[in-house]
């Protein structure tokens, strides 16, 4: 806006004689040829006419009293900072322990500025950030090869690359140097994509996740990481358009929509991967031991996935037994050392969730056939006898899990397609882009209004209130569906005064786990090669914590091989029960 | 050299006050955070590092890799985005559609409805088309939807798209039509007629000619509704100026328009027929008809209004008339369609004969037929096809006979097979043709151009 009168300023320039003047940020008017500051300020500064001819700027450093009117000078970090704000106080509104945002999250963001040189430090990089961005809006791209192009920048990804072709991005690339006044709203915006990151972590959307579970963890509070990406998806937990709680004079546009802007939800391997490398970068020391007291214990947690799975009591005893037989309920395995390369780091929740499914196969085999004679035994016996509780019939569950597993898919199927993602106050790449996306804006809502009468259905449905379980079984209801209660007799037998199971086989998912710093997995699943049963129970996991079900089946393979461990190593040439 | 160079100066004071700026932008903030921008101290010089070494060589630039191969890859079957849940809305819709549930399909609609906010796609159906075509099809479907509802739609849709204006409006012309409501339909049709929009007029080139082409059928609708009032009039005994001058206004509207329609290559039936009913009716003299007809039978020679032509040309007094009725007559035969056409058949027969009585210009059929003669006896004249005419029409064999004859000799499996059972049932006019046939043996000779004709 304090561009306009350049335009009718028609002397010649005393050094050049060419009539091409700019304005200075103080108003001072400059020839854009020669760059010479003449004495002639601009006298009227009318904010009403949007010019759009191609004027530069000259910065003067101080900016901010011109800059009063538009927004705040404020950082990238700032930002995250608020990010992580706002969800801190989401996290404590979810009943987790207050100390959290003021002491620990606070605690590692300072050391994440002070690490990676943006605060707390004798040099901040943030004052390059000063001389760059005063480059940036005082010269033309054309005239300075070494610069970086934005088209560069714009097509540098991040994690969400998808943002690439968002709003303005695409349509905005050809005329890139006219608007490089605005490349964003943020001081370093620019610097912040570019900046080589070899030695320093690039903080990013996915990562105030990865700072959240990093402090939770740290806490030992009673949420894992699926539980938290899920509160996210729900919105319990701010993240997508989080930036709508920016303070008003905070501006984002250019740049900044690329940082701040996601249009994809967290992934559980990004959020926990990142949450490594910060620690990491991060020096932390050791954790706070897991006990068996905590929650992220595998023997707390497999209590509730039994629970959500609806599977029988009776096999808690068995879950602890694997855990205890494999050493994974010890401190020194559950937790977490940044530093420490050599241990594997634990996935809570997909542990526990591979454990039940070790013991599954332990007692029930799951080859698509031992499974359903057990079952056809348990039936049998049931009918006959119906006063000592029933036993416990696999076939029924899997039946019952499916009918219920089926309609929470599709509910999250069609939750997801009908998923807005847009909000109220949308972003525009440049001030010009303004009025076209707002005009955008108002029909996107005049149609949201006109089809959702026609909808017939009622306004969505005030959010789910957060809670820990995704499927409920209770021993109340009378239909028979919970099997909490049920007995594992028909599939035990004694011996030597201790109860094993009946089934004396098992098979391995893999002979030979990969080499997980080499190709990133311990091992590798497509449904077709495994039983049915397998598939199936797997899928019930996957669902319950939305990962893949891959990610289960690696944890199971760990298990196994660390469960047989004496078996496949020792005696190579024994193939121990393997059947597939 | 670039004003930053110039003005680092000004930088150099940017970095002194850098600090203080900072604390004073948190103070007047009152900071984001508990523990917002006290931490920003000391900002130090800038490094001087990117002026030096950078003579040396010249840096090598690396191509950009595309994100997926920057990254080691992560399966991201889960990860679900803006795009993917869009697509799987749009899916939910499909199908609703297809199970004619409209409510369904409106509330998914509703939230497929932001796609729009990034729609920059290059593909040919972008989400703008798709709402605008899906949001048509549940307006009409639905049981709540209104004709106000519908316009106000199709307004938003015409703002949206400036590439598909015309279409849109054609088809929200289409839906008041089927409701009845000519009035904003032709209103709404001279208003898109009116449309410019620089490049964008010139590229909707053929939707903006069945613009004008739809006005036109509706300025000869309400022209024949005026006809027909002032007909009534009339036989009232008593007249209606203004009514007629409306009249006339239409008709020069339609007119213009519908000349201009039928002069381009294409399909145009609904628009000439009612032109050339509308000349007619309207007393217009058979020159203009004739030069309509002309220009209907050079871009469809089968259209069914020939044979109209035909015998308005067969009438008429001058030969170059004759002679065009005669070439328009052979190339509507030329067609499938006709194959059967006795009307058409006849009007040849008649034409033919009348040139041989006459024995005035054979050349004229000699001209037509050279470029015939090679496909037309299997295409017309084959054994199969007399039998079969024969049993299922008769008058059909008569005419078809009539031209065989002439053209092909009385040795003509057609002609022989057709005049032979017409003798059999003792039908007079057979007989007659044989006469005709035999009697005028030599201009078939001279026709073909050759004694050995052997079909």
């Amino acid at each position: 806006m304090d561009r306009e009168k350049a335009e009718d300023y028609h002397e010649r320039c005393v050094q050049c004689s060419e009539v091409n003047w700019g304005l200075t940020d103080g108003g001072r008017f400059y020839c854009r040829t020669c760059h010479n500051v003449i004495e002639r300020t601009r006298e009227v500064v009318n904010t009403d006419v949007i010019s759009n001819t191609r004027v530069q700027t000259i910065s003067r450093g101080l900016r901010k009293q011109e800059k009063t009117d538009e927004g705040w000078e404020w950082y990238v970090c700032e930002g995250f900072q608020f990010v992580l704000k706002k969800q801190a106080e989401a996290l404590e509104a979810l009943g987790i322990c207050p100390q959290m945002k003021d002491e620990i999250l606070c605690n590692f963001w300072r050391r994440y500025l002070q690490k990676s040189q943006q605060a707390y430090c004798n040099r901040p990089a943030g004052e390059a950030i000063k001389v760059l961005s005063g480059c940036d809006s005082s010269t033309d791209v054309d005239s300075e090869p070494e610069r970086p192009s934005l088209l560069h920048l714009l097509s540098f990804s991040e994690s969400d690359g998808d943002l690439l072709t968002d709003c303005s991005f695409g349509s905005s690339i050809g005329k890139v140097s006219e608007s490089t006044s605005v490349c964003s709203g943020s001081v370093d915006g620019s610097l912040h994509l570019m900046k080589n990151q070899k030695d320093k972590l690039r903080m990013s959307m996915p990562m105030t996740l990865s700072f959240c579970y990093m402090a939770l963890l740290w806490l030992r509070e009673p949420m894992t990481l699926s539980d938290l990406l899920r509160f996210v998806v729900e919105g319990h937990i701010p993240y997508l358009n989080v930036f709508q709680c920016f303070p008003e004079k905070m501006k984002l546009y250019g740049l900044d929509l690329k940082i701040f802007c996601v249009e994809s939800w967290p992934v559980y391997e990004e959020v926990y991967d990142k949450m490594l490398q910060l620690a990491a970068f991060l020096e932390l020391p050791r954790f706070p031991d897991i006990t068996d007291s905590c929650f992220l214990h595998p023997d707390m947690l497999c209590m509730k996935y039994l629970m959500e799975a609806n599977l029988p009591d009776e096999l808690h005893n068995w879950t602890c037994r694997v855990v205890k037989k494999i050493r994974i309920g010890e401190a020194d395995f559950l937790t977490f050392a940044p530093g420490n390369k050599s241990t594997r780091k634990v996935k809570y929740d997909v542990l526990a969730a591979a454990v039940i499914v070790v013991v599954l196969k332990l007692l029930f085999l799951l080859n698509d056939h031992y499974e359903w004679l057990l079952s056809d035994f348990a039936e049998e016996r049931n009918k006959n006898n119906k006063e000592d509780g029933l036993y416990f019939e696999f076939r029924k569950w899997c039946k019952i899990i499916k009918g219920s597993l089926d309609v929470e898919q599709k509910k999250l199927d069609e939750e997801r397609a009908k998923y807005l993602w847009r909000c109220e106050k949308p972003l525009f790449y440049s001030a010009k882009k303004k009025s076209k996306v707002l005009k955008r804006r108002q029909i996107v809502v005049n149609l949201q209004n006109q089809f959702g009468k026609l909808s017939g259905s009622v306004q969505p449905a005030e959010k789910p209130h957060p809670s820990s379980f995704q499927l409920n079984w209770s021993e109340e209801n009378t239909d028979g569906s919970c099997f909490h209660g049920h007995s594992l007799k028909g599939i035990l037998q004694e011996k030597c005064g201790l109860l094993t199971a009946m089934n004396p086989d098992y098979w391995l998912c893999t002979v030979k786990l990969c080499t997980e710093k080499l190709c990133g997995h311990l091992a590798h699943y497509r449904d077709l090669d495994f039983p049915q049963s397998y598939h199936f129970v797997l899928r019930l996991f996957s669902f319950l914590l939305r990962i893949q079900p891959s990610y289960i089946h690696e944890e199971v393979c760990m298990i196994e091989h660390k469960l047989f461990n004496k078996k496949l190593y020792k005696k190579p040439k024994y193939s121990p029960g393997q059947r597939k | 050299m670039p004003p930053c160079r110039r003005v680092g100066g000004h930088v150099g004071a940017a970095r002194a006050a850098a600090p203080v700026a900072a604390a004073v932008t948190a103070a007047r903030r009152g900071g984001p955070f508990p523990w917002a921008m006290d931490g920003f101290v000391g900002r130090a010089a800038p490094r001087p590092a990117a002026q030096a070494g950078s003579a040396l060589l010249p840096a090598l630039h690396l191509p950009l890799l595309p994100p997926h191969l920057y990254r080691p890859a992560t399966s991201h079957e889960y990860k679900l985005n803006f795009r993917k849940s869009k697509e799987a809305c749009l899916s939910y819709i499909q199908d609703a559609m297809l199970q004619k549930q409209w409510k369904r399909a409106a509330e998914f609609l509703t939230f497929y409805i932001e796609s729009l906010e990034k729609d920059f796609s290059t593909e040919y159906v972008g989400p703008s088309e798709m709402i605008w075509r899906i949001g048509t099809e549940i307006l009409c479907h639905h049981s709540h939807s209104s004709m106000k509802e519908f316009n106000s739609f199709i307004e938003q849709m015409k703002t949206l798209g400036v590439k598909r204006y015309l279409k849109v409006c054609l088809e929200h012309a289409f839906h008041l039509l089927c409701n009845g409501r000519t009035d904003e339909a032709y209103q709404n049709l001279s208003l898109a007629e009116s449309w410019r929009f620089g490049e964008q007029t010139t590229a909707q080139d053929k939707e903006l000619k069945l613009i004008q082409a739809y006005r036109g059928l509706l300025d000869y609708y309400s022209w024949s509704k005026q006809k027909n009032v002032l007909l009534e009039y009339e036989r009232g005994g008593f007249e209606d100026l203004s009514v007629e001058q409306e009249m006339h206004s239409s008709f020069r509207k339609a007119a213009v328009n519908l000349k201009e329609i039928i002069q381009i290559p294409g399909v145009w039936d609904l628009f000439v027929k009612c032109y050339v009913d509308f000349l007619k009716r309207h007393g217009e003299p058979k020159k203009s008809l004739i030069s309509v007809l002309k220009i209907l039978h050079d871009i469809v020679p089968s259209h069914e209004l020939m044979i109209d032509f035909n015998i308005m040309l067969q009438k008429s007094k001058k030969r170059k008339k004759r002679r065009l009725g005669l070439e328009v007559i052979f190339a509507a035969l030329d067609y499938a369609g006709w194959k059967e056409n006795v009307k058409a058949w006849s009007c040849l027969a008649r034409q033919v004969k009348q040139i041989i009585i006459s024995e005035k210009h054979p050349d004229w059929i000699k001209q037509e037929w050279n470029s015939r003669k090679d496909w037309w006896p299997t295409f017309h004249f084959s054994r199969y096809l007399a039998k079969r005419n024969w049993q299922e029409n008769e008058s059909l064999a008569y005419e078809k006979a009539v031209v065989a004859g002439i053209l092909l000799g009385k040795d003509c499996k057609y002609f022989k097979y057709v005049s032979h059972q017409g003798c059999k049932d003792q039908k007079k006019r057979f007989r007659t043709l044989k006469k005709f046939v035999n009697k005028h043996s030599s201009v078939y000779l001279r026709i073909s151009g050759l004694s050995d004709s052997s079909v």
